[in-house]
């Protein structure tokens, strides 16, 4: 689980972040919407632990332990991924080198890159004049031999061609477990009260084995979800193909509203962030 | 001959334009005797180790032939390919006549102190020539070592590649680990015939207290092409050298890259420079470059005398942990209608691309070897396998000093 308690972060000088809570339960992704400069990328790059990100009040919890001033690498160690929107270019790194890095060897890379349609780019550098969809497929390539219990991708569909966005939708639905069957205990909302998850005996059959069955795209049975995700999405679009279980919109750095993801984009085309963020409230 | 031994004698005290001046006669010009080796697997573990640490194949399995000198001694010379000649010059000056045609007709005796002393004073070196049309395809390699401890190595090397043929060529330059103190003077001059290829590779392991003063020329013919290639990474007290390349053929076509590490003491001045003079001539010079608490001067210059040339110059250096980054890209257009460019940068690495590797679980230092790493590994055209291989060898070795 990943808790978020009245979090307060500094950019510079700059306060970005004044007040977030949230709450994200095994297996639940959440849908991050917010105008240009409300503070979504910081809260990813906070969460993931970039040390220029400043943390000046609340906490960050994540599988009970506080990792509010934990190293960017240990979280990572931990269980934490994510998906960049504008990743580092770094001359003479092959891509091929860094997959292998995020999976510490455990994955078969060739296999996974066939899989996301991306195996003229293993020996290309990393991020060196690819184009925006190339990014994202790199990107989620990354996260696939990372296989983390919590995904934060950054605007996933930005830059991705119509014939691509559904082999993106998929793999995020791979990656978050979303390609599992409903279990008894149906869907998020109903889990997060007691998260009866944790406890009720038809959920139980343990954690998923991920690391041998990274491919798996049909409904596997009688698994239980428990990856967790955190998608900030700007058109919209990545609804269609990932089914979330919250939405909740970011506005000048407080988390102005939750509620369902599509009810809440639905909004915000009609009346816009501003008048949104208010009636969600 | 005559002729050269008196400007050499002219030049003896003439310091190099550039660099630490040197003070010759505190290095010993005896050498002591070596015997030959016949099978190299035969020679001392510890040679043999740090013999392959310059790039020495001791089983020659996926080499053409080898030549190694010990101090002023030849002990192995040999070819295993048909049209591939390895021949120390010492036997090449009295056995071939023809080869008057190369000896020092590229570099000039009086260039400084450095060629004087290897024209006065020369112990060895070797020939190495591909016949025409011969395509040696695996790399011949060649051995320059110091055991003698304050010597003065000054050895002449010839290559030649002759029309239509292809030679590569590893040439590893080690001391002996009990090694501090030495002095390594080499004249190299390179002949590129009329569409011929080569490739030359020269890698660096000297010690702390060496001094090296290599003095390169090469020529290239019409349709020819001349990969050069130069890695130093292992601590060494100075390094001084400007190999000059001449593009005299049609088309002919050079590239040198160097990677370079400076550790905290050494000194490198390592520059490249080719003069395109026929054309549809290309040149390329690229050069990579970590300090760690050394002093790097990287030059690089391309002079393009006639229209419808091409050159390319880039120097990247890395500031580590501390030390000096020098680049100096030169650039010289004497003619309407050349193309020159070039691209020059030096500083530290990006924080943000450590922090990315973290975010995908490396450690800071992990995530600082795989970007030092990734920096040093140039993709080299035109190189073959066995090459390519070598080189990353001796990156992924020195690597492991660096961080």
């Amino acid at each position: 689980m990943l808790l978020i308690e009245d979090l307060q972060v500094k950019l510079g000088n700059k306060k970005i972040l004044k007040h977030v809570d949230l709450e994200i339960l095994p297996g639940e992704t959440h849908i991050l919407f917010g105008p240009n400069g409300s503070g979504k990328t910081s809260l990813l790059m906070t969460i993931m632990g970039y040390p220029q990100y400043k943390v000046t009040g609340g906490k960050i919890t994540f599988k009970g332990e506080d990792i509010t001033h934990m190293t960017i690498d240990d979280r990572a160690q931990l269980g934490i991924g994510m998906s960049y929107q504008r990743p580092p270019s770094i001359q003479g790194l092959k891509t091929r080198r860094i997959i292998e890095a995020c999976s510490k060897g455990g994955v078969d890379v060739d296999a996974l890159a066939e899989s996301m349609n991306f195996t003229d780019f293993l020996d290309r550098d990393i991020n060196v004049g690819f184009s925006g969809g190339e990014i994202k497929r790199s990107e989620l390539l990354q996260l696939m031999a990372q296989d983390p219990d919590l995904a934060l991708f950054d605007e996933p569909e930005s830059g991705v061609d119509l014939e691509n966005i559904s082999l993106i939708g998929n793999t995020i639905n791979r990656l978050l477990q979303r390609d599992y069957e409903e279990q008894p205990c149906k869907g998020a909302r109903q889990c997060e009260a007691a998260s009866p998850c944790k406890t009720a005996k038809s959920c139980e059959p343990a954690q998923p084995s991920q690391r041998e069955t990274p491919f798996k795209t049909a409904v596997q049975l009688g698994k239980t979800r428990s990856k967790m995700g955190l998608i900030i999405t700007h058109t919209g679009f990545i609804l269609d193909y990932v089914t979330a279980d919250k939405g909740l919109v970011l506005y000048k750095g407080v988390v102005a509203g939750k509620g369902h993801p599509a009810e809440i984009f639905k909004q915000i085309r009609k009346v816009g962030y501003k008048e949104c963020a208010r009636c969600a409230a | 001959m005559r002729g050269l031994d008196k400007k050499a004698h002219e030049a003896k005290d003439k310091k190099a334009v550039i660099g630490p001046d040197i003070d010759l006669d505190t290095y010993s010009l005896e050498s002591p005797t070596h015997v030959d080796v016949k099978d190299l697997k035969l020679m001392p573990d510890a040679d043999k180790e740090k013999m392959a640490l310059a790039g020495l194949d001791i089983s020659e399995k996926d080499r053409a032939g080898t030549y190694i000198q010990k101090d002023g001694i030849s002990i192995h010379s040999g070819s295993h390919q048909d049209g591939l000649e390895i021949i120390p010059i010492k036997k090449a000056l009295k056995e071939m006549d023809w080869l008057k045609e190369y000896y020092w007709k590229l570099a000039s005796v009086d260039t400084d102190k450095y060629t004087a002393r290897a024209r006065l004073d020369l112990q060895n070196g070797y020939v190495i020539r591909a016949l025409p049309g011969k395509k040696i395809t695996l790399p011949a390699q060649a051995c320059l070592y110091l055991e003698k401890e304050g010597f003065s190595q000054n050895v002449h090397n010839i290559i030649i590649a002759e029309e239509d043929s292809e030679l590569h060529i590893i040439s590893g330059c080690a001391s002996a680990s009990h090694v501090k103190r030495g002095l390594h003077v080499g004249i190299s001059e390179f002949y590129v015939k009329k569409n011929a290829k080569l490739s030359f590779s020269m890698i660096h392991h000297w010690a702390q207290d060496v001094v090296v003063r290599p003095r390169s020329v090469g020529i290239v013919e019409k349709g020819g092409l001349f990969l050069s290639n130069y890695i130093s990474m292992k601590p060494v007290k100075s390094v001084q050298m400007y190999p000059t390349i001449y593009l005299v053929g049609k088309g002919a076509v050079a590239r040198s890259y160097s990677l370079l590490v400076g550790s905290p003491g050494s000194e490198l001045d390592v520059g490249g420079r080719i003069y395109l003079k026929a054309k549809d001539t290309r040149a390329e010079i690229v050069s990579r470059a970590i300090t760690n608490g050394g002093n790097i001067i990287s030059r690089g210059d391309i002079v393009a005398e006639v229209p419808g040339v091409r050159g390319h110059l880039e120097c990247h250096g890395l500031i580590l942990n501390g030390g000096i980054m020098h680049a100096i890209p030169e650039l010289k257009g004497m003619v309407d209608g050349v193309e020159l460019s070039h691209e020059a940068a030096v500083g530290k690495i990006a924080q943000e691309e450590i922090l990315y590797l973290m975010s995908r679980g490396l450690s800071e230092e992990e995530a600082t070897a795989t970007i030092v790493r990734g920096f040093l590994s140039v993709d080299i055209p035109d190189l073959p396998a066995p090459l390519k291989a070598e080189i990353d060898r001796a990156v992924e070795l020195s690597q492991k000093e660096v961080m």
